[in-house]
C-alpha cells in the first residue's frame, strides 16, 4: 500500500489511507480538524477551504494523493498566527461572523487573497471570496472585515 | 479500493500508462464531483489512478517563435497571473470556477473533460490550440477541433497523456469573452462566446468567433470568418442580422437543467451581435486603431 508524506499545520504527517479519498475526509475522520467543513461537497461553496502551499483549496474536490510533499494549513494550525489574529478581531469588529459555519473557509481564503495581495480593492476581495458561500452575513461585512484586516495587518502580508 | 500511482518523473509517467490502464488525474477537480460518494466513502473510480499534479517538468507557459506552450500540469491561477497568457484566455479563466478551484485545476484538464461548457474551449478554439499527445513510443499533435470528439469524449489512446497544448501567440486589435451562467463564480455555462478582430483603419484583416455549450462540441466556422476579411467594421455591423442568420442553423442547443435551447440560441446570437457592435465601438473611441 502507498504511504504519502505531507506537512499538516506545520507538522509531518504520513497516511497509507486511499489516495483518491478527498482531503476533506481525511482531515476530518483521521486527524480530527474539524473545523475544515463539508457543504456542498463539490467545490462550489469553498466551507471545505483549506491552504494547500499558501493558496485557498477546496479540500472536498481534492483527492488525498494530491497533497502529497504538500504543506496543509486548516483553521487549527492558522489560529497560531499573528495574521489570524488580525482577521479574527476585524471579522468580530465589522460583524462578519452569524452562524459561523463559513467562517473557516473564509478566513482561510482571506489569508489566500492577502498573501498575494496585501492591499487589495473591493472588487479584488470579493474575487478572492469568491468560491466562499455565506447565507447569514450578506458578504458586505467580511469584505469590510478583509478591507479593516489589510489595513491594520499593515506590513504582516 | 482502486491503486493509484505517484509518478516523481514525467517518463515515469509514461511507462506506467503504457503497462496499465490508468485514470489520469491532474487538480481533480472535475473528476471528483463526477465520482463522488457519501461523505467519508471514496469516490466511485473503475479503475486504477495516475497522479499527475506534482510532475514539475509539465508546469510551464513559455513563449517561442509565435507561439505560446502552456504544459499539463499548469494550473488555471498560474496562468491568470502569467505575463505570457494571452489577454481572451485571461479573461476566460477570471470568469472559471472561483480561486479555490483554479489553484489545483489545470487547462489540460478542461480539454480532457471535454464538455461543450468548457469554459476555456471557445478560446483555445480561437486561438488554433494543438493538444501534444505523448506515450512511451509516440507524439501526436492534434488541431483540438480534431481532439475533441463529443461531449466527453476525445482522440487520445490509453497510453497517452496531453504533454502541453500549443496557441498562436497573435496581438489582437479587440477581444471579448462572455460567459452567460446562473452566477458569477462557480457557474457552470449556459452559452459561453470567445471573439477576435484584427483590423487597420478599420478594415477586417482577421475575424475569429467561436461559440461553447450550444453544441456538442466548440462552434467556430472558419469559412464564414474568412467571408468577412477585408470588410469595414462599420459595414459588419450593419450587416449583424445577417451575419447572425448565417450563424443560426450551426447553433443547435439543448435543453437542461441549466438552460432552455431556445434562450441559449438567442443569447448566443445576441452576443455576437454585442462582438461585432462593441468592436466597432472601440475603434471609434480609438481604442485601437
Amino acid at each position: 500500500m502507498a504511504e504519502i508524506k505531507f506537512k499538516l499545520n506545520n507538522t509531518d504527517v504520513h497516511t497509507e489511507k486511499d489516495l483518491t479519498m478527498r482531503l476533506l475526509d481525511v482531515l476530518r475522520d483521521d486527524f480530527g480538524l474539524i473545523g475544515v467543513k463539508e457543504g456542498c461537497g463539490e467545490g462550489e461553496c469553498g466551507a471545505c477551504s483549506v491552504l494547500v502551499n499558501g493558496e485557498v483549496v477546496s479540500s472536498c474536490v481534492m483527492p488525498l494523493g494530491n497533497a502529497s510533499g504538500k504543506n496543509i494549513i486548516t483553521i487549527e494550525g492558522f489560529k497560531k498566527t499573528e495574521r489570524y489574529q488580525i482577521l479574527h478581531q476585524a471579522y468580530e469588529d465589522e460583524g462578519a461572523v452569524q452562524c459561523g459555519y463559513c467562517t473557516p473557509g473564509m478566513i482561510l481564503a482571506s489569508e489566500s487573497l492577502l498573501n498575494k495581495n496585501p492591499h487589495p480593492t473591493e472588487e479584488e476581495i470579493r474575487d478572492g471570496l469568491s468560491g466562499n458561500l455565506c447565507r447569514c452575513t450578506g458578504y458586505n461585512m467580511i469584505v469590510s472585515a478583509v478591507q479593516k484586516a489589510a489595513e491594520r495587518g499593515e506590513g504582516l502580508w | 479500493m482502486v491503486n493509484s500511482y505517484i509518478p516523481e518523473t514525467y517518463k515515469q509517467a509514461l511507462e506506467l500508462l503504457a503497462d496499465n490502464n490508468l485514470t489520469i488525474l491532474a487538480g481533480g477537480t472535475d473528476l471528483m464531483v463526477k465520482t463522488r460518494k457519501w461523505s467519508g466513502l471514496a469516490p466511485g473510480f473503475k479503475g486504477d489512478m495516475l497522479f499527475v499534479s506534482q510532475l514539475k517538468e509539465l508546469d510551464f507557459i513559455r513563449r517561442e517563435d509565435g507561439k505560446i506552450y502552456i504544459g499539463a500540469t499548469t494550473t488555471l491561477e498560474k496562468l491568470l497571473h502569467d505575463k505570457n497568457t494571452p489577454e481572451l484566455l485571461k479573461m476566460a479563466i477570471t470568469q472559471m470556477a472561483s480561486p479555490g478551484i483554479r489553484h489545483t485545476a489545470t487547462l489540460a484538464g478542461n480539454i480532457g473533460n471535454a464538455s461543450p461548457a468548457g469554459d476555456s474551449l471557445p478560446v483555445l478554439y480561437i486561438l488554433n490550440a494543438k493538444i501534444v499527445l505523448e506515450s512511451i513510443e509516440t507524439e501526436r499533435i492534434l488541431s483540438i477541433e480534431d481532439f475533441i470528439l463529443g461531449p466527453g469524449s476525445k482522440d487520445m489512446k490509453n497510453q497517452e497523456m496531453i504533454r502541453e497544448i500549443i496557441i498562436d501567440d497573435v496581438e489582437f486589435d479587440f477581444v471579448m469573452y462572455e460567459k452567460a451562467g446562473g452566477r458569477k463564480s462557480d457557474a457552470i455555462s449556459k452559452v459561453s462566446f470567445a471573439g477576435a478582430f484584427t483590423f487597420s483603419f478599420g478594415m477586417v484583416h482577421d475575424m475569429r468567433i467561436a461559440f461553447g455549450a450550444v453544441g456538442p462540441t466548440i462552434i467556430r466556422i472558419k469559412e464564414y470568418e474568412s467571408r468577412f476579411k477585408e470588410t469595414q467594421i462599420r459595414d459588419l455591423v450593419q450587416m449583424s442580422d445577417n451575419i447572425k442568420g448565417l450563424y443560426n442553423p450551426g447553433i443547435q442547443p439543448i435543453n437542461d437543467q441549466r438552460s432552455t435551447a431556445e434562450y441559449r440560441k438567442t443569447c448566443a446570437l445576441n452576443i455576437l451581435g454585442k462582438f461585432l457592435s462593441e468592436a466597432e465601438t472601440s475603434i471609434k473611441k480609438g481604442d485601437k486603431h
